[in-house]
């Protein structure tokens, strides 16, 4: 069965459907007992669950992600929720040097199955320290798997797939996604990890795009149709581990490409995706140079208009893929 | 019973024997560590524990089997004392695949997580909160086991000590944080880096007991330790113990000790010896003669050399096992 609900209530529903048949799944994080979480997403889920399995924490990033880190490494499947994803710089250590490293520092015995569910990303006004993009920082930490889900039906079966996985996943959700709304199963399924999936084909521009920019990069769809322009849309869903092969195919039937993410610009995953595609042997296919877009290199400000003005937005997106097509 | 230290840590000739043993394992591993570095024989940096044989000996010899600890960057005290060889051990330190971590973690992230060593920490204060993630779970799961916490004056001062300890306090969950305050965090002397003269009082600022504890003399150490493992099996809530210690070596490898005299280190060194702290009681109360504990001594001295001819024989790890245990 199949039903619109939204990207908030898939998470939730991801999370509850998996704690009624595993007791070693619980969540932990700041305010999401009564409070249901600072974004609404464990709304109700301490009235089914309890206190002990929806665990509200003091403000101690660097302590609740060690918890974590220790209780994974001794047979729970701990739920981290890092109320806004700015603040993994207080729980870095324990993510960082912790959690991703023990399993091979251990020579591979021991092995630490948690999910760190975080929103991201700007758009409410929260400025600087509310709103960024740090997912580069993740992908470049070996032991750690990325997900980044844009719509309700991928976060609910992902968020299964990182909850069921042996390793420490970093969740990253987007503020403004929480309450889009899509076709989401009413039964329990997972995605698989690491796999992209095509929001929309088309034949003459490839466009990558994670997040929120998936849903610009749609937008821009429909706007650059009117034109003639059929772009392919693909959503990597997972950073790490990236999946480059579906990447390169649509490359190499579209021959251009350009890869747009919220992140700032500098040094963001894009740029991984680029130097991947210009490494494969879609290299031989482009006709165009390929057109990157990010943010822009300031800490996200608080006016509205200059909020807007310092991530991708669509025109940017239609902007670029007509840059490929000159 | 040979020795009633206390109610809860009754001792028989055969157990005191075994600990008087094991911490000379732990000396002459330290030792034989040293002089390999002496002579660049074994890569990177170790950090040593000789003098506190005790803290490392006494705390773990009053942990059930199915008890976990956390540890730090020195650690090899706590990793034999908590059931682990010597020989895979130094097989580790050598690099090689027998190593505990077949030759990837080294020195400073030495673990034996099927004996409960959930690892040495090369992060100050790193497995604080890991600590009391694993309290969490026995506390969730009805296991039963307690977290021993090792952590030195240093990690008292890094905001993951401050946060784990709260968390363990509000939640009462079933670890001992053990402080082995052996005045000096790298060439920091506690005098001048902590603000306040007993670490364990920092405990009153979380609502639980703190304890100061003679770090060298083997039996306080049980004595204090068992009680607060009692409290958390019972279900009370950690304790924040401090023991007072002494290391007679520097922080690490390349360390000329400025920051101390030489006098203060003999004094520690000829007065306050754990293990001679121990021979001596031993000796006087009859339970054993001079004869008996230096033939263990004498043991533990082969056992060393015996780990050190493992390690030398053990094979290197496949350079093409590198990507191996990245992920599960």
């Amino acid at each position: 069965m199949m039903r619109e609900i939204t990207y908030l209530e898939a998470l939730r529903e991801s999370m509850s459907q998996i704690m009624r048949e595993n007791e070693d799944v619980f969540m932990l994080g700041e305010d999401i007992g009564v409070y249901g979480g600072a974004f609404g997403v464990s709304r109700g889920m301490i009235e089914e669950f309890g206190p002990e399995r929806i665990r509200n924490t003091p403000i101690s990033e660097s302590a609740i992600a060690g918890a974590a880190v220790g209780a994974a490494l001794t047979g729970m499947r701990p739920i981290l929720e890092l109320q806004f994803s700015d603040f993994i710089t207080i729980a870095m250590d324990q993510i960082v040097n912790q959690a991703a490293k023990i399993r091979y520092m251990y020579g591979g015995k021991g092995k630490v199955p948690m999910v760190v569910r975080t929103p991201a990303g700007s758009g409410t006004g929260a400025a600087a320290q509310h709103s960024q993009s740090l997912e580069a920082w993740m992908t470049h930490i070996p032991g750690l798997k990325v997900i980044q889900p844009s719509t309700a039906y991928d976060a609910k079966g992902l968020l299964r797939a990182a909850i069921e996985d042996d390793n420490p996943v970093i969740f990253y959700e987007h503020k403004l996604l929480y309450r889009t709304k899509g076709h989401v199963p009413e039964e329990p399924y997972t995605l698989p990890i690491g796999k992209a999936d095509v929001k929309r084909a088309g034949t003459d521009v490839t466009v990558v795009a994670t997040s929120i920019m998936v849903h610009k990069a749609l937008e821009a769809a429909e706007l650059l149709e009117k034109e003639g322009i059929q772009i392919e849309v693909i959503d990597p869903r997972t950073l790490v581990p990236l999946d480059i092969e579906t990447i390169v195919e649509s490359v190499k039937k579209t021959s251009r490409l350009v890869v747009v993410h919220e992140a700032v610009k500098r040094s963001g995953f894009g740029a991984e995706i680029v130097s991947q595609v210009m490494e494969s042997d879609a290299f031989d296919y482009l006709d165009a140079p390929i057109q990157r877009l990010g943010g822009l290199d300031v800490p996200i400000p608080y006016n509205p208009i200059m909020e807007k003005k310092a991530v991708p937005q669509i025109d940017d997106i239609v902007s670029a893929v007509k840059r490929t097509l000159k | 019973m040979a020795m009633k230290v206390s109610d809860g840590v009754q001792l028989s000739t055969e157990r005191l024997l075994e600990l008087y043993h094991q911490m000379w394992l732990v000396r002459y591993f330290d030792e034989k560590v040293d002089e390999f570095f002496a002579k660049g024989l074994i890569h990177g940096t170790t950090h040593l524990c000789v003098g506190q044989e005790a803290t490392a000996v006494g705390a773990c010899a009053v942990l059930e089997e199915r008890d976990k600890i956390t540890s730090t960057h020195r650690g090899h005290g706590h990793c034999i004392a908590k059931g682990a060889q010597a020989d895979r051990m130094m097989a580790e330190l050598f690099g090689r695949e027998t190593g505990y971590c077949k030759g990837k973690g080294g020195s400073m992230h030495i673990a034996d997580v099927e004996k409960g060593n959930l690892g040495a920490n090369g992060i100050v204060g790193g497995g604080i909160p890991i600590a009391a993630g694993a309290a969490l779970t026995s506390k969730m799961k009805n296991l039963g086991y307690v977290v021993l916490c090792f952590f030195g004056d240093g990690a008292s001062n890094e905001g993951s000590f401050h946060e784990a300890i709260n968390l363990a306090a509000i939640w009462k969950l079933p670890v001992i944080f053990f402080c082995e305050n052996n005045q000096y965090g790298m060439s920091g002397p506690v005098k001048e880096m902590v603000a306040i003269e007993n670490i364990a009082d920092r405990s009153k600022a979380y609502g639980i007991p703190g304890v100061v504890v003679d770090g060298n003399d083997i039996f306080e150490v049980m004595r204090v330790t068992e009680e607060a493992v009692r409290r958390a099996r019972q279900g009370e809530g950690p304790t924040l113990i401090e023991a007072k210690t002494y290391r007679w070596k520097g922080h690490s490898k390349s360390d000329a000790k400025k920051y101390r005299t030489r006098e203060e280190e003999q004094q520690w060194r000829e007065e306050k010896d754990p293990i001679e702290k121990m021979a001596a009681r031993l000796i006087g109360d009859q339970i054993a003669s001079r004869e008996q504990l230096e033939a263990l001594r004498i043991k533990a001295y082969e056992e060393i050399e015996a780990a050190v001819q493992f390690a030398e024989a053990s094979p290197m790890p496949n350079p093409d096992t590198i990507t191996e245990d990245v992920f599960a």
